[in-house]
């Protein structure tokens, strides 16, 4: 029997809190939004944190790629290779973000975003519109890849057989130890202490081993995609092969220069024998090459249409390019603002020649 | 030689502080050491983050509310007692509203109930990492709560006939909400507003929340504003971006709601060397399971060759810490210790590596493998693993 405490809630007072969105649509807000749009919100209140590419700053969770990782070593879970529903990015990002200032987006401006993460992750094209029309039809790669949790009949039976108590084994050896490591914290001032002697001690090797260790090992906890960030130097492209340039006309005082205009390029591209892509192609060959013809990395529609068409990155269209990659190619997915000096162009287009060779 | 200590002290001759020098009192400065503490590693920004019991420097079963570990998302929200409103919508016959006061004329309950994070020994996942305890197994707490059995504010809102899922979502920044069967939330789920007997702390969700008993931290709405009734779960980003438990074939499981059956060696261990040399030795830890109560924990010194049945003491409830006790004769020699919780359901605690074999290494939740540490001859203790 009901105790008659409490009130009846008004619908006007439900709408203002009930906010949650679910696989199936209920709680969708009317509206729309664009990839294009998505990017410039993305850029200026979630990229701070989550990366430009949606590839993560620090600790703060990484949102596009890992498609094809979850059985890695070190899978990386993202909108794209793990989220089973899009409702779910929806509710959160208009239930949570931006961190700091949650609600303040309005329904539309969500969808863009949401739109956004989508294009981030390869799921749609740069002239993709979401909406509450077709927000249904948006699926997730992974959405078949849960089930509900089995352990009871999976793991019950194994966990609970009677132990042993006496002789349960002949002998006893530590096969891993947590010093090893050493990535407990410590108190302030110990630690402080411990950080002058090491100031003081000429580096042990011993203490090398154990930082790379801890980069190698340290396991991410669910906020945590420690091992990301981690593995981030190791796989770093190496510095400039500066001494090594044999180019005819080449100045190595311009080769040097471009070194270093190439840092904003770093966080996007590699180039050199040990290149990978990453969120950009490799770029061993890219002046006087072809466009678009990297083995293994999705450009966008823009850049196939221009490699179909035969463009190849003469010094003037990559110098072009580089001054301003959007206004060059509409819908290019380097979002990279450009170089501005014509001096730092010239450098780049330098050190990438050398660079490659 | 005469002790020193055997003099007459200060504290002999002088006078004391008087009453109300610290109205809401404070531990000896001499414990000053037993507090939480946070990995900064771990996290991107202490605002999202957590910190751990120290339970390597506790004894019985209850936790003090001032160290109960604190995990939040968007930070701790301050929230005015008069301002706050309970709303209960969807799938009901009467869509609620109440206020704290309202709250407080329902019939209410007290239950002691453990709390860990679905995370808990997260980090130990893929081998021994952190040296103490504290870090590796301080996502838990335990304490007594008053509350209204949930049950109790469902049927005043009348669940229809094909609500079958609750959605719980907190009045902080993230918003932070998890989908619960009905069924649950109908069995001993309950809106809580006291623990320890005094209100909630403001990092453990005052003025209301959520207790979940023997079900993953994260389910324990703090904050509670609002509890919905549907005919689905939501799969929210707690639900499905983290808290699922992703195993070797790449495939995750989804709603892994209870918690295993678990113990550890609280002392030794590594922050809880054994300081008095070899003797008379007290090896004491904690030990719990989602599905019931501990009638029994095993421990070895020798690394699994030879276990021997703790002895239990304190208060055996379901979904609540258990506190057992190894007494033993130390001889000064290097020591292995473990333990191994048993449940009332038959389910005996894993090995790390029996876990591994049925997961993989990835799941980060979830993780109630037995926990090794090293003791050396002068007492110290280290987290490692052992064949």
């Amino acid at each position: 029997e009901p105790l008659g405490l409490g009130r009846p809630a008004t619908p006007e007072e439900v709408a203002v809190w009930d906010i949650d969105i679910r696989p199936d649509g209920l709680g969708l807000p009317e509206g729309s939004g664009d990839v294009a749009t998505g990017d410039g919100i993305y850029t200026e209140k979630c990229s701070a944190c989550h990366g430009v590419f949606g590839e993560g700053a620090g600790r703060w969770p990484v949102l596009a790629g890992g498609q094809g990782s979850l059985t890695d070593a070190r899978p990386v879970k993202t909108v794209g290779s793990y989220w089973p529903y899009l409702s779910t990015v929806f509710d959160y990002v208009h239930r949570a973000m931006p961190f700091g200032d949650a609600q303040s987006l309005t329904d539309d401006e969500v969808y863009a975003i949401t739109a956004y993460l989508l294009y981030l992750n390869d799921e749609v094209d740069d002239d993709f519109v979401l909406s509450s029309e077709n927000f249904a039809e948006a699926r997730l790669p992974n959405e078949d890849g849960f089930k509900p949790d089995d352990r009871m009949e999976v793991e019950f039976p194994a966990f609970s057989e009677e132990p042993c108590m006496t002789d349960c084994k002949p002998e006893v050896e530590i096969t891993m130890r947590a010093a090893v490591l050493d990535v407990t914290p410590e108190e302030t001032a110990a630690k402080e202490a411990a950080e002058k002697a090491e100031a003081e001690t000429p580096e042990p090797a011993a203490e090398e081993a154990a930082s790379e260790a801890t980069t190698e090992e340290a396991p991410a906890t669910e906020e945590a995609p420690a091992t990301e960030e981690a593995a981030a130097p190791e796989e770093a492209p190496a510095e400039a092969p500066v001494e090594v340039a044999e180019a005819p006309a080449a100045d190595p005082a311009m080769i040097k220069a471009g070194s270093k205009v190439f840092r904003k390029c770093k966080s996007c591209h590699q180039i050199g024998a040990k290149a990978k892509n990453r969120v950009g192609p490799v770029l061993n060959g890219i002046v006087d090459g072809p466009a678009g013809a990297v083995d293994g990395f999705r450009y966008s529609k823009a850049m196939e249409a221009a490699a179909e068409e035969g463009l190849v990155w003469s010094h003037d269209e990559l110098s072009a390019f580089l001054a301003d990659p959007k206004g060059y190619m509409k819908g290019t997915k380097m979002s990279f603002r450009g170089v501005r000096k014509e001096e730092d162009i010239e450098a780049l287009i330098a050190y990438l020649r050398d660079a490659s060779e | 030689q005469d002790d020193p200590a055997i003099a007459i002290k200060p504290w002999m001759q002088e006078l004391g502080d008087g009453v109300d020098v610290s109205p809401y009192g404070m531990p000896s400065p001499y414990e000053e050491d037993v507090k939480r503490r946070t990995v900064e590693w771990l996290t991107a920004d202490p605002v999202s983050s957590i910190n751990f019991t120290p339970i390597h420097a506790l004894d019985g079963t209850i936790t003090p509310n001032g160290i109960c570990f604190e995990r939040h998302h968007s930070g701790v929200a301050k929230v005015d007692p008069a301002e706050h409103r309970l709303m209960i919508n969807g799938l009901v016959d009467r869509e609620l509203v109440f206020t704290m006061e309202d709250l407080m004329r329902f019939p209410r309950e007290n239950h002691v109930y453990f709390l860990e994070c679905a995370a808990n020994s997260g980090m130990e996942w893929r081998g021994s990492q952190l040296n103490g305890v504290q870090f590796t197994h301080g996502m838990i707490h335990n304490v007594q709560y008053t509350g209204i059995p949930l049950r109790l504010l469902l049927e005043e809102a009348g669940v229809q006939a094909e609500g079958k899922w609750l959605l719980a979502e907190g009045a902080d920044a993230a918003g932070m909400s998890r989908s619960i069967p009905m069924e649950k939330a109908l069995d001993d789920c309950l809106v809580a507003f006291k623990m320890n007997g005094e209100a909630l702390r403001p990092e453990q969700g005052y003025p209301v929340r959520l207790v979940v008993p023997g079900w993953e931290g994260n389910m324990w709405v703090k904050w509670l504003r609002r509890l919905e009734v549907g005919d689905q779960p939501w799969h929210h980003r707690e639900e499905t971006s983290k808290y699922t438990d992703l195993l070797d074939d790449g495939t995750a499981r989804r709603f892994t709601w209870e918690m295993d059956a678990k113990s550890v060696v609280t002392s030794p261990s590594p922050q809880a060397p054994i300081t008095h040399g070899p003797g008379p030795t007290v090896l004491t830890g904690l030990a719990w399971s989602g599905r019931g109560t501990i009638p029994r924990v095993d421990v070895t010194i020798d690394g699994g060759i030879t276990w021997h049945e703790a002895r239990m003491s304190g208060p055996s409830t379901p979904k609540a810490l258990h506190r057992f006790y190894y007494d033993f004769e130390w001889d000064g020699s290097p020591l292995l210790v473990q333990s191994r919780a048993h449940d009332s359901t038959g389910y005996v605690q894993p090995t790390k590596d029996q876990l591994r074999e049925m997961r993989g290494l990835n799941s980060i939740y979830h993780n109630n493998g037995i926990q090794t540490w090293a003791v050396d001859a002068d007492g110290k203790a280290e987290n490692v693993e052992i064949s």
